[in-house]
């Protein structure tokens, strides 16, 4: 479920966003952005100088003060965009904050069960507390006694209780959420302040936000232009007095502020708080912004079979008796063994009976019927009805059962007597045909009735829909997939031949996927999985984008640098596209930014030396009408742009799962060749309106 | 514009074009050290050097050793220089009984021999004795062509290897470098410029008696092994100081191409050295590709400047080319080419006077510069400011890919990009702030011969050259003054050496980076795209820094020159 998305421009998110903007203009906070840094420090010495010229009755002041006007302008859009981002992931905290509010714990005391009640607050890791129906959970813990089905909708949206219980992979329980049936004693594991949805909540306000190491890069990047045009900009007094005249400050200032890259530079921070932001409404909360541009740049995905590539249970699509047995009468026998099987196989074959024979659900009780439950050591489960019994499970289990003693001893069937050579041929037969469906994938379950083999039920792996055609996608993108199951090589490879993923490892445990990821990273490559089980956590710290399921233990949540709240392992595909969507909104951004430089040039120079050399006019391609309207409409855009582009930086550039090139080509001709034309057009329109108003 | 012109053109980068993979190829095994035919011969020789020098051919350098090494290496040999040209008139060699070059004139030509620029503030034929030219001059145009390789050669190292902590040996490259290309090559073609015409002798000046009667000097010297390496070196320091327009430096049309092919050659055929160590020589061929478009695109417009003529003179009805400053014999088109092809290399000799060419005409030639020489460029200078931008271009562009920047399977990160802007920031900064410098200063304005436009020109162009380690002169501008000396030295030094040292710590980090196999997702840079981006990053990051002094030189000069306006001479 994702979570309700405020419209990008609402009312609710404008009001504070307007106020941020003011308030970011600190220095203190802008020097994290060195371009907008620089565009400060000089809208600050212009405002003083144009305050002196006020006093002392200099010209042109209401030409200079517009453009002074517009340099804080383009300081508040910047600041406008970053505070727009943060607030909308403000809005999500809000209700997560809800959740903390107040809470009381009962902390146990001693082994007798007697509790204190005392504040949420006071927690400490290591305390145990008990959870009855009712509660809400104080902190952060591992149920360490006790089972509980608990309503986690305060952190996942989804309001269907799941079940924590002690030991296993499902011990792990978030502060906040409810407890609604049963009580548990829960360890607790984070300290208070740092708790999960205290992290939560910092993360998607954007206050615990460092620069990931693509943002510094591209901050040198940023930094090196702006110098650059401070060579540009600062070496044209010198030449205009070698050619005679002077230039204003005013407009030296005016085009040294259009050249730096201040569209990228303004939206920087609020692409990377939006990228998290996407996540978070996809419900899957990013411990980094560090793991969300490793998501973008994953070179190996790793996917557990069951869940992410088959629906998580097989399903009987056919009978296969043996010589001498009809299939309807394998399918009878094995629909009686299953009616009261409630596991999806049991309920599977159940449904292939009815549908394949028209077998339908027979009164079992009118047949004096008795169910055998599956168990370990039997590997088998079956009725017991008539006389007679049924048995379905393993094709070794239910083999070695005929063979060495009749299924139910109150046979009244004295026929069917033990006949070693009939049954010797039965069992060759069987165990050619479950060889048959392990390599093409399968699992073969032999069905026996009292000493007679009757055939084999085939069990498959269904392979989720449209799975085949996501990794088509992936490996578009230059990802290798890897299926990760603890199946046998032989099953293995015919599931991962049917989902077409590119590789897998069978019979895989922990250590295995451990060793494999060190292996794909020995080679420089990035690896991102999925896990949820303490076995998991290893692999998950190693990985360089590793998603907890939410469910998981915290060992796991601990180890990975992404939580998946709806515990959903096909995620890992979208979120190696939000990841990507990062990356390119970034670049598609800086490059436009870059590309609109020349325009700007176009607008300013001519206007700029006209009064040095009037023949520069011929540069004036877009025949603004004056050299005021022009320097004051490129500062215009300059700002305007930012404004423009606050919704794409926040929503992503389109992404499509195509490969690199086809992206790039669509990119720089969208970003780069439309960032060499667009402000031509625009820098046109604000002239003709700065004109049109008399402005300038 | 002529068919025939644009024949000479084409047939021109077809020469270059055929060279590159062989030349690429004999480059390839020089530097990764596999037997060439010249082997058995220069084997002995070679080790023969090292245990001379105490150096283990074996023993690899990191980037910091390397580029440590090269510098030491280069104050050695500008201080040996400066020494030979201040004690010339004592030392062998001096038929001519010339003088000790003044301090500031000896500071400035060992800063240009050093740095590859050959800018030169003095005339050779009346300044320097045969000494300093050979021993000096032709020394330093092997060693600094050599250095130049081998740098390139250490940063595509950079890129070939991965997890690895050195770049190669800056002794063995420098030594197989000169001991395997540049001298046989050079052997060759000082023997095909004697027999086309060229003077090589340690005689003294020829003295002649004119028709009239007038008594004549006429200077001669080592003449063809000199333009031999000037050259194939881009080194461009010519020894009469008319340079290849005189005819005893450059003696017939044949001999014109073999140097013009001689100037692109060794800088072309690198990025097929590029290509073949990064395992795929399309790689090469792209960033080739990208040189080519703007070299094409410059010769073509100042070809078609030249063509059209001075639009003052054709305001007037005077059409027709613009031959002012250009020799006869080779005429427009081969003038114009030679212009771009030695301001694309930074080679800087030239065939025909810049300074009168017309104002687009001589825009091409300082754009080129101001690229930074990426256009082929100098011998190994040309590949590494290429790579610098490439690294800009992934930089900038790479992410659009929906990747981290990457390129040939390694990421570029916050290290390589601040390398790269350094590399790209320190050619702004003193071709426009020694420009600035010298136009406000009261010490330096007197120099230009131009006023308005042309003036600020020249002095643009100066530094540009200066600070590109062209050495090719706008000629208006008197360089031989105690300011011009020092500034003009400043700049070849920054931009040699600070662009150098930030493409060997590229190298280093890169080396030392594991390399991604390329899937799908892999930005392709061997593609047209690429071509495009990085062309479009050249332009747009390289270039517009320069539009404003372009406008305020060549760009006004031309709109004034077609509205019919010059500017008077000043003083």
């Amino acid at each position: 479920m994702s979570r309700k998305t405020p419209s990008l421009f609402s009312a609710a998110l404008v009001g504070p966003a307007l106020a941020g903007s003011v308030r970011k203009l600190d220095p203190r906070a802008m020097i994290r952005n060195p371009v907008m840094f620089v565009v400060e420090v000089v809208a600050a010495l212009t405002t003083v100088l144009f305050l002196r010229d006020l006093a002392a009755g200099g010209s042109d002041l209401a030409f200079s003060g517009q453009i002074i006007l517009w340099l804080w302008f383009t300081l508040l859009f910047a600041n406008f965009a970053e505070a727009l981002a943060e607030g909308r992931g403000k809005a999500q905290a809000e209700s997560l904050r809800r959740t903390r509010t107040e809470m009381t714990a009962k902390r146990l005391t001693g082994q007798d069960g007697r509790y204190e009640t005392v504040p949420g607050t006071s927690l400490r890791v290591g305390d145990r507390v008990l959870v009855e129906a009712g509660d809400l959970i104080p902190s952060d813990g591992e149920v360490v006694a006790g089972v509980a089905s608990v309503n986690e909708a305060a952190i996942t949206g989804e309001s269907a209780p799941v079940i924590r219980e002690s030991g296993g992979d499902r011990s792990a329980v978030t502060g906040g959420t409810q407890v609604l049936s049963d009580a548990i004693t829960v360890r607790i594991t984070a300290e208070p302040g740092s708790t999960f949805v205290d992290r939560m909540i910092a993360l998607v306000e954007g206050a615990a936000r460092s620069k990931t190491p693509n943002e510094i890069a591209l901050n040198i990047l940023l930094a090196g232009l702006t110098i650059v045009f401070v060579f540009a900009v600062a070496s044209i007094p010198s030449f205009a007095r070698y050619a005679g005249g002077t230039i204003p400050v005013i407009v030296l200032v005016a085009l040294f502020v259009t050249l730096i890259p201040t569209t990228i530079g303004a939206l920087l921070s609020a692409i990377g708080i939006a990228g998290m932001d996407r996540l978070v409404r996809f419900n899957v909360l990013a411990l980094s912004g560090r793991a969300v541009e490793a998501a973008g740049d994953v070179d190996t995905l790793l996917l557990d079979k069951t869940g992410t590539i088959t629906l998580g249970n097989r399903q009987a699509t056919a009978f296969r008796p043996v010589r001498g047995v009809s299939e309807r009468d394998l399918a009878d026998a094995a629909q009686l063994a299953s009616l009261a099987d409630e596991t999806p196989e049991g309920r599977s074959i159940v449904v292939l009976a009815k549908e394949a024979y028209g077998i339908r659900a027979r009164d079992m009780a009118a047949r004096n019927a008795t169910f055998v439950p599956f168990t370990a050591q039997s590997r088998m489960s079956g009725v017991d009805l008539d006389g007679s019994a049924i048995r379905k499970g393993a094709v070794e289990a239910v083999i070695a059962a005929v063979s060495t003693r009749p299924l139910a001893h109150r046979g009244s069937n004295a026929a069917l007597a033990y006949a070693p050579e009939a049954e010797s041929e039965a069992v060759a037969e069987i165990r050619a045909i479950a060889e048959e469906i392990a390599k093409g994938g399968g699992t073969p379950l032999a069905v026996a009735r009292d000493h007679a083999l009757l055939g084999v039920v085939h069990l498959k792996d269904i392979v989720k829909g449209g799975i085949r055609e996501r990794f088509a996608e992936l490996r578009r993108m230059g990802i290798r997939t890897v299926m990760i199951t603890g199946d046998n090589p032989m099953t293995a490879a015919a599931i991962a031949a049917e989902a077409g993923v590119d590789d897998f490892l069978a019979q895989a445990t922990p250590e295995d996927k451990l060793a494999l990821i060190r292996r794909e990273q020995a080679e420089g490559k990035l690896v991102a999985m999925c896990g949820d089980g303490t076995n998991d956590a290893p692999a998950l710290a190693q990985a360089d984008v590793g998603v907890a399921m939410n469910t998981g233990t915290v060992a796991a949540r601990e180890a990975g640098n992404m939580v998946d709240l709806d515990s959903d392992p096909t995620k890992l595909i979208e979120i190696v596209g939000i990841g990507k969507q990062l990356l390119m909104t970034r670049g598609a951004l800086t490059t436009f930014s870059i590309a609109n430089d020349v325009a700007k040039y176009f607008a300013v120079l001519p206007a700029m030396f006209l009064g040095l050399y009037p023949q520069l006019q011929a540069l004036n391609v877009m025949g603004l009408a004056s050299p005021q309207s022009a320097i004051l409409s490129a500062i215009i855009f300059n700002a305007l742009v930012i404004v423009a582009l606050i919704p794409l930086a926040l929503r992503g550039v389109a992404y499509r799962p195509v490969g690199a090139a086809a992206l790039l080509r669509r990119n720089l001709l969208v970003y780069g060749l439309g960032g060499v034309l667009v402000p031509f057009l625009g820098i046109k329109a604000i002239d003709l309106a700065v004109s049109a108003l008399h402005l300038a | 514009m002529t068919l025939d012109g644009w024949i000479q053109i084409a047939l021109f980068c077809a020469v270059v074009l055929a060279l590159v993979k062989p030349l690429g190829l004999y480059m390839t095994r020089v530097f990764t050290g596999v037997p060439t035919p010249l082997s058995p011969v220069l084997g002995p020789v070679e080790r023969g050097l090292y245990r001379l020098a105490g150096i283990d051919a074996d023993h690899e350098q990191s980037w910091l050793g390397y580029g440590l090494a090269m510098l030491a290496f280069h104050a050695l040999g500008f201080v040996l220089l400066y020494a030979v040209l201040r004690l010339q008139a004592v030392l062998p060699l001096n038929p001519m009984d010339q003088a000790a070059v003044a301090p500031d004139l000896a500071f400035n030509t060992a800063a240009s021999f050093v740095t590859n620029t050959n800018w030169q503030n003095y005339g050779g034929e009346s300044t320097l004795s045969y000494l300093s030219q050979i021993l000096g001059l032709t020394h330093q145009n092997f060693l600094s062509a050599a250095t130049g390789i081998a740098l390139a050669v250490a940063l595509i190292r950079g890129f070939a290897r991965a997890s690895a902590r050195t770049v190669g040996s800056f002794w063995v490259d420098l030594t197989r470098c000169t001991l395997y290309l540049l001298l046989p090559l050079c052997a060759a073609l000082t023997l095909f410029y004697v027999a086309q015409g060229m003077p090589q002798t340690l005689a003294p000046s020829v003295a002649a008696t004119t028709l009239e009667g007038a008594q004549q000097t006429i200077a001669v010297g080592p003449v063809a092994s000199q333009v031999a390496i000037k050259m194939l070196g881009t080194n461009g320091g010519g020894f009469f100081n008319a340079n290849a327009a005189h005819p005893f430096e450059n003696p017939t049309a044949l001999a014109n191409v073999v140097q013009m092919v001689t100037i692109f050659a060794l800088g072309a055929g690198l990025t097929n050295v590029f290509g073949r160590m990064v395992g795929d020589e399309r790689q090469g061929w792209a960033i080739l590709a990208a040189m080519m478009l703007l070299f094409v695109a410059g010769t073509a417009v100042t070809y078609w400047a030249e063509a059209a003529g001075s639009p003052v003179l054709n305001g007037l009805g005077l059409t027709g080319g613009n031959l002012e400053g250009k020799e006869v014999r080779f005429g427009i088109p081969a003038s114009a080419l030679f212009a771009v092809v030695t301001t694309a290399a930074s080679c800087g000799a030239v065939n025909a006077m810049h300074d009168s060419f017309t104002a687009l005409g001589g825009l091409v030639p300082m754009l080129n510069m101001q690229l930074g020489e990426i256009i082929v460029g100098g011998v190994g200078a040309g590949l590494y400011g290429m790579l610098v931008f490439v690294v800009v271009a992934i930089f900038v562009a790479g992410l659009v890919g929906g990747r981290t920047p990457g390129y040939l399977g390694k990421k570029i990160e916050a290290r390589e990009g601040k390398m790269a802007m350094l590399a790209v920031l320190c050619l702004p900064l003193m071709m426009l702030g020694l420009t600035a410098l010298a136009t406000v200063l009261p010490a330096a304005p007197a120099a230009p011969a131009n006023a308005g436009p042309h003036g600020f020109s020249e002095i643009l162009y100066a530094f540009t050259s200066a600070a590109a380690n062209n050495g090719s002169a706008f000629g208006g501008l008197t360089g031989n003054t105690l300011f011009y000396n020092v500034t003009l030295a400043l700049g070849m030094l920054v931009g040699r050496f600070f662009v150098i040292l930030p493409a060997l710590a590229i190298a280093g980090s890169l080396a030392a980076k594991k390399r991604v196999p390329a899937s799908a997702g892999t930005f392709p840079t061997d593609g047209g795209l690429f071509v495009g981006l990085l062309v479009g990053v050249i332009l747009i990051v390289g270039g517009l820094t320069f539009f404003p002094s372009l406008a305020l030189g060549p760009v006004v000069e031309h709109l004034a020159g077609a509205a019919g306006q010059t500017f008077a001479t000043g003083g």
